[in-house]
């Protein structure tokens, strides 16, 4: 049946559509940028970052949460990073060390949710000024090198270059990608989450245990929130005490844009990997246009605001 | 009175209060191998809380329950579903935005060691089902369908097929025909035959006489937390039960000469001299 993929597939479709056409439209406007490498290989260093958190992200809002304080995540374990790795001067130990905070970060978050049953855009804003504020108080302001990290065969592996031009962070996001969506659309897991965010009251009643999905759910979202502090951090070789900063509306952006809606129950991984490209590449191209900065704000807003509006009527002659 | 074996399920005097609200004040109800029960009862009657008694929701104060002849202790959710007492709710408990062969594996995917779903399987098995359970070709109903797009009846038909498939020996349907229209209502109707036709028992809560005469065997009506009323369907002709449920909504009592016949708790089959 032919119609049936379409109609199964048809935000993804239309979310690439939209991809396609901001590219034409930046190669038509500007040729030079957008048909040389450079450009691509510099949105390919830049992207993973917030599309590592977006895909993470997606299963969050899937599940019918929501997550604020993955930037604030992303920041304090990049300062725990940063630590470990200048005491031990170990980037594998620095690098475990940190995911594992930001694990227990995110399940922290999960564990207020279920158990005290409160709306996460509540717990998360709290969390979000916790981490934040804890990261401010430890580091006092000062940023930290990371220079030494170069000497590590991991830094290589993390955000080396491939062949000399393609960033490795770029696989890592691809990766994380491929295993989100195994863990969504063939694991019972996937399944679980996706009942969750549908109806919590059918899922609980058919054995769904609806309070683990949540509370795992989260826990990765901090994971992967460390990640990617760990892979930001290293390409600039540099922790910055205000890492995080600037990664909250971008990548709940790429979320919305690939077509998971707020309320959950659907979604996809391949919407919020479109939807993160979208968001990534469109400050470059607006500028190249030869458009002002100040644009780039008006633009975001134009194209996320289409682009929910054409999902939302997608879904509506679905159902 | 039978041996509890007998039975399939048996419920002894059951109370219940909440608060200072006595619930069920005595209540004696059983559901037989192969038998449909019409639960009958207005708003308040207890129905609710006497099924959710029954699925390990809700503790009875006092009481007891048999399956198939075995008391029930430290009784659960988790053990009624283990025992094979499949609720299908009002609500369905489905998930509308997903697909039909998603639905039916709700919860209890087929999957391999390392929960991996097959999702061939899965297919398969959702179309065998419906078909089978629900009297539906693929090209009448697709396993692909979103459940958000089904009828009411339909809805309802994945809910039983999913129960049934998973081996439940006692379905209780919770209002299953509420807010359907006549058609679905019918659907619904020969999807509770199947239960009957698969050899199993349903309860089938209603506040609608004539929805459940049709398929029940025996009819309860429940009235204020008591058992008022209990009639064979073959001894009972519709028009004389209508009648009979008139007076309890109008007295609370079903005797037509006038006389109380609230039975006492041990007492639950009084009422013969009421049978035509």
């Amino acid at each position: 049946m032919r119609n049936r993929w379409l109609s199964e597939n048809r935000t993804q479709v239309s979310i690439l559509f939209v991809l396609f056409v901001l590219l034409l439209l930046f190669i038509i406007s500007s040729p030079r940028t957008f048909l040389s490498g450079d450009i691509y290989a510099a949105f390919m260093s830049t992207i993973p970052f917030s599309m590592i958190m977006a895909l993470s992200l997606t299963l969050v809002v899937i599940c019918g949460e929501m997550d604020l304080s993955f930037p604030s995540i992303m920041g304090f374990c990049g300062y725990v990073f940063t630590q470990v790795f200048h005491a031990t001067r170990s980037v594998a130990l620095a690098l475990l060390v940190c995911v594992v905070v930001g694990l227990i970060a995110g399940y922290l978050n999960g564990l207020l949710v279920v158990k005290l049953r409160l709306p996460s855009l509540v717990v998360t804003i709290g969390t979000q000024f916790f981490w934040a504020g804890l990261t401010q108080v430890l580091c006092q302001g000062l940023g930290k090198t990371l220079v030494p990290t170069k000497e590590s065969p991991l830094y290589y592996l993390l955000v080396g270059r491939v062949l000399g031009k393609i960033p490795a962070q770029i696989f890592w996001a691809v990766a994380v990608g491929f295993f989100l969506w195994l863990v969504l659309n063939r694991h019972r897991f996937g399944a679980h989450i996706y009942y969750t965010g549908d109806n919590e009251a059918s899922a609980r009643v058919m054995g769904v245990n609806v309070d683990r999905v949540k509370i795992i759910v989260f826990t990765q979202m901090g994971g992967f929130a460390a990640f990617a502090g760990v892979l930001a951090s290293l390409e600039v070789l540099y922790f910055w005490p205000t890492l995080g900063q600037g990664y909250l509306l971008k990548t709940i952006a790429a979320v919305f844009l690939g077509g998971t809606p707020v309320e959950g129950g659907v979604g996809t991984i391949f919407g919020t990997f479109i939807g993160a490209i979208i968001i990534g590449i469109l400050e470059a191209g607006i500028i190249a246009m030869g458009l002002s900065g100040f644009w780039t704000q008006l633009v975001y807003g134009l194209i996320i605001v289409i682009s929910i509006a054409i999902h939302s009527v997608l879904r509506r002659r679905v159902a | 009175m039978a041996e509890p074996s007998e039975v399939l399920v048996k419920m002894v005097n059951i109370r219940k209060s909440f608060g200072h609200v006595e619930v069920l004040r005595g209540v004696d109800f059983e559901v037989g191998y192969n038998e449909i029960v019409g639960l009958l009862g207005d708003n308040g009657a207890g129905k609710s809380t006497l099924i959710k008694i029954l699925t390990g929701v809700h503790q009875p104060d006092s009481g007891e329950i048999y399956w198939k002849g075995k008391k029930l202790v430290n009784y659960s959710v988790a053990k009624a579903r283990e025992l094979g007492i499949e609720t299908v709710f009002q609500e369905r408990a489905l998930s509308e935005q997903h697909s039909l062969w998603r639905n039916i594996f709700m919860g209890r995917e087929i999957t391999n060691r390392w929960g991996f779903i097959d999702i061939r399987k899965q297919r398969e098995e959702a179309e065998r089902i419906i078909r089978e359970y629900m009297g539906f070709t693929s090209s009448a109903l697709s396993v692909d369908a979103i459940v958000g797009t089904m009828s009411g009846g339909e809805k309802q038909g994945v809910a039983i097929a999913r129960a049934l498939h998973f081996q439940a020996d006692l379905i209780i349907l919770d209002e299953p025909t509420t807010g359907l229209s006549l058609s679905e209502t019918q659907k619904v109707l020969s999807f509770v035959e199947e239960i009957k036709k698969k050899g199993k028992s349903a309860i089938f809560i209603t506040h609608n006489i004539y929805h459940v005469y049709p398929v029940a065997d025996r009819i309860v009506i429940l009235d204020r937390g008591r058992v008022v009323g209990e009639f064979m369907k073959a001894a009972i002709s519709l028009e004389k039960l209508v009648e009979k449920l008139y007076l309890v909504a109008r007295t609370g009592r079903l005797n037509d000469e006038g006389e109380v016949s609230q039975k006492t708790p041990t007492t639950p089959h009084g009422l013969e001299s009421l049978m035509p």
